[in-house]
This record gives structure tokens, sequence and C-alpha cells, in this order.
């Protein structure tokens, strides 16, 4: 065969290419594919409602003269079931319920549960969406350094100093504070000794000290994927419950610590994420043409890595709110007088028998929601799996 | 020496590699375990030499997972070679750091092989080639508009497609806008990474006398990655044979073609589908795949699959040998010692 021979292969057909493809934008094609998938399409709405009651609860029963007042104690009126009439004769004109009726009935202590079911729709609301936002940070950060810095190594010199800021920091936290700052200056004189070493030295020391120092252990992926295995041994329900049961009793300690035990599921998504991206001849482009680090991360990596956070996101809001019913259920929630439905479901259940909606009110509430967040989440993994919708 | 080979280049062009690699080395480690520790090196690129010059293509051939597209990372530096020299313009590049590398960037660009991958599906055909444009400094947005417009015109798209995103084109389009992100820095030379195996044969034609074109009125030289002999032989000017790492013939195209003298080229150049059904195969076609790069026996790499092995193939390293201008064999038989 010579060179020649194959010039005819190649002559140019001359014809066109085929039609591109339908001009149809994601947005418009995310929301077909929505409308089709039934159960997520109802979660949505469910979810867009529970939205607007937490919302509406918010601005309803806080305040000083709130429309619904969770708080009012109407010894007399105790127990009544849903729908009830109140007894207007024995009520101050404040007490009157402003429906005219206990459209959830009241709870042992005569409150209105339609009132502290509103009042705990936010409270369930803002905990599965700030414990989630503070996972899907973490997660986000701890995997985009897992997964596009991840090859680096840790050096010694890292964990020691790792070790010597973190004991200096808990010990000036605890009250030790001279041991505590002299731990903490020693730490920055050494960050900052490696800053002008590298900024003004550029031979590499010969040193042993240092060269023990500068020794490789483990790359960055591996040290945050072991904390990460390490994290999910915890149970995680009680290891909520001891730290809870430690701290000042308060919303946002719990929002924090569910959000700082929830975060390993989106690490894990976002590494295999940007491992994966980052191998794609797209990022490869974007680097043989000199883009920054940076701009590789936000404009190319992360905006096609979010689709499985959304996802997780969404089933997470749902676990939240179970784990901040649970812990309210136990009493080691937001403290009382302040409604969650946890709470209304524990002070229930001592009247199961004689008042089984205090039980069943919130118990349905929490499931509907849980099911809802669930049933959209799926939807969405559904619908942003690439596989099932047309080739891009 | 680098004021020197320019002046050298501006005098007599064609005499002067614009690139030139010089005992190239890639190992990959091998991890396992708990804490990951190397158990061993996948020699994914031994001791490779060659040289591209300006305006002129070089093909480099070889079956799956021998080494070609490492090669072509390690020339644009998204790799870091572990031994031996990538001179570009008389400068060692190979040794340079992330900084020092930045303004070489826009000198070396690459086209990939799957358009599906190479395009960011979240960004439009224009903002794809505007990032190119970006790094590069072009000011104000309607400068840089107008340059992806030209780019496009270049590629024969239309600057109408600018706005589109990928999943709107079809392969051969896509493949043609990463063509003009190349562009868009104006890089002397482009490493072609199998640019037109994932294309139909009509559009690969298409494809392929872009390149030609682009490289006549632009003078930018190519790394022309690829299996397909046929390709590889209407493109270049050098041919490059590689098998596991090691470049087993490298000779100008007309001398590759016609008197191949590595049984592994023979093997390559027999499997190409003859036009003629008469045509006999001048050797029994290669059975099974390419072995694992993981420590590799001693001695030729091909040894396992070569019709014509002996005990001296097994021994020791197989020297290169110089048989005519230009072309060399790493294979003892050719010189019949």
């Amino acid at each position: 065969m010579t060179k020649t021979d194959n010039k005819a292969l190649f002559r140019d057909t001359g014809a066109e290419e085929g039609p591109r493809a339908p001009r149809e934008s994601r947005l418009r094609e995310f929301w077909r594919l929505l409308r089709r998938n039934r159960l997520a399409f109802s979660g949505l709405a469910i979810f867009v409602f529970f939205f607007f009651v937490a919302f509406s609860g918010l601005v309803l029963t806080s305040g000083t003269r709130p429309v619904f007042d969770p708080a009012i104690v109407r010894l007399q009126e105790k127990l009544r079931p849903p729908l009830s009439e109140p007894n207007l004769a024995n009520l101050l004109p404040k007490e009157i319920p402003t429906l005219g009726v206990y459209l959830f009935g009241t709870d042992d202590l005569g409150r209105d549960v339609f009132a502290r079911m509103l009042q705990g729709a936010w409270v369930s609301l803002t905990v599965g969406f700030v414990a989630v936002g503070i996972a899907v940070l973490i997660g986000i950060g701890m995997g985009g350094i897992s997964g596009y810095f991840g090859r680096n190594p840790v050096r010694v010199d890292h964990i020691l100093l790792a070790f010597i800021v973190s004991l200096g920091g808990g010990l000036l936290i605890g009250g030790a504070f001279f041991a505590g700052g002299v731990l903490l200056l020693i730490g920055s004189t050494y960050i900052l000794f490696s800053l002008w070493r590298k900024k003004w030295s550029g031979k590499q020391s010969a040193q042993k000290l240092l060269r023990l120092l500068h020794k490789d252990t483990i790359s960055i992926d591996t040290l945050i994927m072991r904390i990460v295995d390490i994290m999910l041994c915890f149970p995680v329900f009680f290891l909520i419950l001891t730290v809870v049961a430690l701290l000042p009793a308060s919303m946002y300690n719990i929002m924090i610590v569910i959000g700082l035990t929830s975060w390993m599921g989106t690490t894990r998504f976002v590494r295999a994420e940007l491992l994966s991206l980052r191998e794609q001849d797209f990022v490869t482009a974007a680097k043989a043409l000199g883009v920054s680090d940076w701009r590789i991360i936000f404009r190319h990596m992360i905006p096609n890595a979010m689709a499985p956070v959304l996802v997780s996101a969404t089933i997470g809001i749902a676990s939240a709110i179970l784990i901040e019913a649970g812990l309210s259920f136990l009493g080691f929630g937001v403290p009382p007088p302040h409604a969650t439905w946890g709470n209304i479901l524990s002070d229930g259940k001592r009247f199961i028998f004689d008042a089984p909606w205090l039980t069943f009110i919130p118990g349905f509430a929490i499931l509907i929601v849980v099911l809802a967040f669930n049933l959209f989440g799926e939807g969405l993994r559904d619908i942003l799996n690439p596989k099932l919708r047309e080739r891009y | 020496m680098n004021e020197k080979s320019l002046a050298m280049k501006q005098i007599n062009p064609a005499h002067t590699a614009m690139l030139k690699v010089e005992g190239l080395k890639k190992y990959f480690p091998v991890r396992k375990g708990f804490l990951q520790g190397v158990i061993g090196w996948i020699k994914a690129v031994d001791s490779v030499a060659f040289e591209i010059y300006q305006g002129k293509t070089l093909g480099l051939v070889g079956e799956s997972g021998c080494g070609k597209s490492t090669i072509g990372r390690l020339i644009l530096k998204l790799l870091e070679p572990d031994e031996g020299r990538i001179i570009y313009q008389g400068q060692d590049i190979s040794g340079l750091s992330e900084e020092k590398i930045k303004p070489l960037r826009k000198e070396m660009q690459i086209i990939f092989q799957d358009p599906y991958g190479s395009l960011n599906p979240r960004m439009t055909a224009g903002q794809s080639i505007e990032e190119g444009l970006r790094t590069v400094g072009v000011k104000g947005r309607s400068e840089r508009k107008a340059q992806v417009a030209h780019l496009l015109e270049m590629v024969r798209i239309g600057a109408d497609a600018a706005g589109l995103y990928p999943h709107q084109f079809s392969g051969g389009q896509r493949q043609r806008i990463g063509i003009a992100r190349a562009l868009s820095v104006n890089p002397s030379l482009i490493i072609c990474d199998e640019p037109v195996s994932a294309l139909d044969v009509s559009i690969q034609s298409q494809i392929i006398n872009l390149l030609k074109e682009l490289q006549n009125t632009l003078g930018v030289s190519y790394l022309f990655i690829s299996h397909d002999l046929n390709v590889v032989g209407y493109l270049s000017d050098t041919v490059a044979v590689m098998y596991l790492g090691h470049i087993m013939e490298y000779a100008p195209a007309e001398a590759l073609y016609d008197k191949p003298l590595h049984p592994y080229t023979l093997a390559l150049l027999s499997a190409i589908p003859a036009p003629e059904p008469d045509d006999r195969h001048q050797l029994p076609a290669l059975v099974g795949d390419v072995p694992s790069p993981f420590n590799p026996p001693p001695g030729c790499k091909f040894q396992g699959r070569c019709p014509l092995v002996e005990d001296r193939c097994r021994k020791g390293e197989i020297k290169i040998y110089q048989v005519g201008d230009g072309h060399t064999v790493r294979c003892w038989k050719v010189v019949g010692k």
C-alpha cells in the first residue's frame, strides 16, 4: 500500500452535515421531564405548599400580638377535638381562637394545636435548610479539595501544625490562655516561616530536621476520605444526642450539629463528580488554554457537578427534619415553650387514647413533608441523570 | 540559546525543529491498599524521541494504550515527564514551573477524540471559544465576539452558532468548534488526539480536509495521534509507530508506507483492509490485545506477539537502528545481525 492510494479515500464529499438538534433550553426540558414524573411533581407541589405554610407560620405566630398565638393557655378548654367550637362563655376576648374554631383541636394545656403546628413548620423548615446548607457547604469544600487537589501530599509538618493549632485553640477556649496562646504563637510563626521560605529562598534546604518535616505522608484525598469514613462509622443520631446534651439547648445549636454530622454524603458526591470531571476533555482543554485553577473549578467543574449535590441536599432536608423531630420528641430539641412538630408529638403521646389528634396531626405532617422531599429528590435524580435524557 | 535558535529558525525554518523531544519518559505508579502504597510502575512512555517542523505534521500511530495520548499531554505540560527533554523553539520546557509555562500555553493546543466530552455542556460554543481569547488578553466584549465569529467562519460553521449549546450540534460540528477553540489563541502546534476516530467516514474526510487547509493557510504544525494508518498516511509528513511506550519505527511517511521494516509496522499495514481483494497480506494478522504495560518482561516490548520472535529478543534492551534518511527502527532483525 502506498501513500497515494489513500488520497482517494479522503475526497471531500462536500455534503452538509445533518440538521441541528431541536433547540430546547435546559430549564424547559427539566420542566417537561418533571411534569411527566407525577410523583416528583406532587412532591414538588407539597414542597412549595410547605414553604408557603412555614413562611406564613412565621409571620402569623410571631411578634407581640400574633394572629395565631401558640402560647395562650386555656386550661378550661384542654383536649378539645379538632373542629370543635370554643366555649365563648369561659374565654377572655384575647383567648378566642382567630378562626373561631379549634381547627386541629387543643392540647393538654388548652393551647391551639393549629397555631403550634404553624410555629413548628417554620422550625422544621429552617432546621432542614440551614442544617443542609451547612452540610452542603462543608461537603462542596471538602469534596472540592479532595477531588481537585487530592493528589497533593500531606507533609509531616502539616499534620504537626494542625495538631498544634487545634490544641492551642482548644486550650484557649477551655480557659488555659497562656498555654493556648503559646501554642498558637508557635503555629503562626511556623506558617510565616514556611511562607517566607517559599517566597524568598528558592533552593531546597538540606537540613535534616526540615527534610524530616517535609516528608510526604498520605495524599490529601486519602486523608479527607478517611475522615469521611470515620465520621460515617458513628451512629449519627447518638452522636447528635451526646453533643446536644452537652450544649445549651437552642434551635441554632441543633441546626449546626445536624449540619456538622451530615456532610459526608455530599463530600463523596462532589469528590466523585470532580474526579470524573477532572479527566474530561473540556477541563483538559481549559488547562491547555491557560485558564486559571479557580476559573476551571467554578466556571467549568462545579456547575457540572451540581446535579447530584442538589439531589442529596433535597433528600438531606428530609432526614434533617426527621432528626430534629426525633430530638424534639426525646426532649433534646428546641426548648419549650417554642413548638416544634417533634415536641407536639412528644407532649401528645401521653394522651394518645384520649386525644389521638395530638400525635396523629404532627405525625402525619412529618410523614407528608419527609415523603414529599424524598419523592422530589428521587424524581430530581431521575430527571438530572444524563442517561435518561437525550444525549447533549 | 533561545535567541540563537529563533534566529536560526528565521534564516532556515525548514531545518530547525520547532519541537524536539528527547528521551521522554513517563512512568505511572500503581497504588494499592489502605494507605495507597506504590506496588509498581506502568511505563506509559519510555525513551521517546522525535521532532516536529514548522508547518509539518508528525503522525503518531499505535494501538489503544500504547502511550500516544500520554505523549500529547506531556508536550502540553498537562503531565510532568519523569525524564527527558521537551525543547520548544530551542527552550527546554520540561522542567518549567506552572507560572513560567503560562505564557507558552498558547503556543500549543489540543483537539480531542470525543466530540461529546470536549466541550463544556454548560457553556455555549461562543463562550467556550472566548475562554481562549480571554487568556490571551483580548479585551472588550465586542472585540471577542467579532473574533469568535471570525473563528467560527474559519472552521465553516457560521457565526450564528456562537449562541448555541454543545448538545445542539452534531459530532462533526462539535469537532469544528473544538478546532476553533484551539485556534483562538493562535497556536503554532496543535496536538490532534484522534480527532476523527469518533466520526463517520464522510465527516472524517471533511474534518481532515479542514485540518489540511488550516495548515496551508496558518502554517501550524500538527502532532497527529491516531490508530488509523490511512488517515495518518494522508496527513503526515513523518510517521512514528508506537507500541507499549516505545517508538518502534520512525520514518518519513513515504518511506514508512513503501518500505515498512519493523514487524509491528508490517502487521499494522497488513491489517488495513485492502481495496483490491487479490492483495495478499505479507504477515498474518496480529492476534490478542496489547499486553498490560505493568511489569513487562525484559527485551523487546513486542516479543509476545511478534511472528519473528527469537531468543535474542528476550534479552536486554533492543537498540534503535538507523536504516535510511531519517528512518529508524527498534528491531535488530532489520540489520540482520
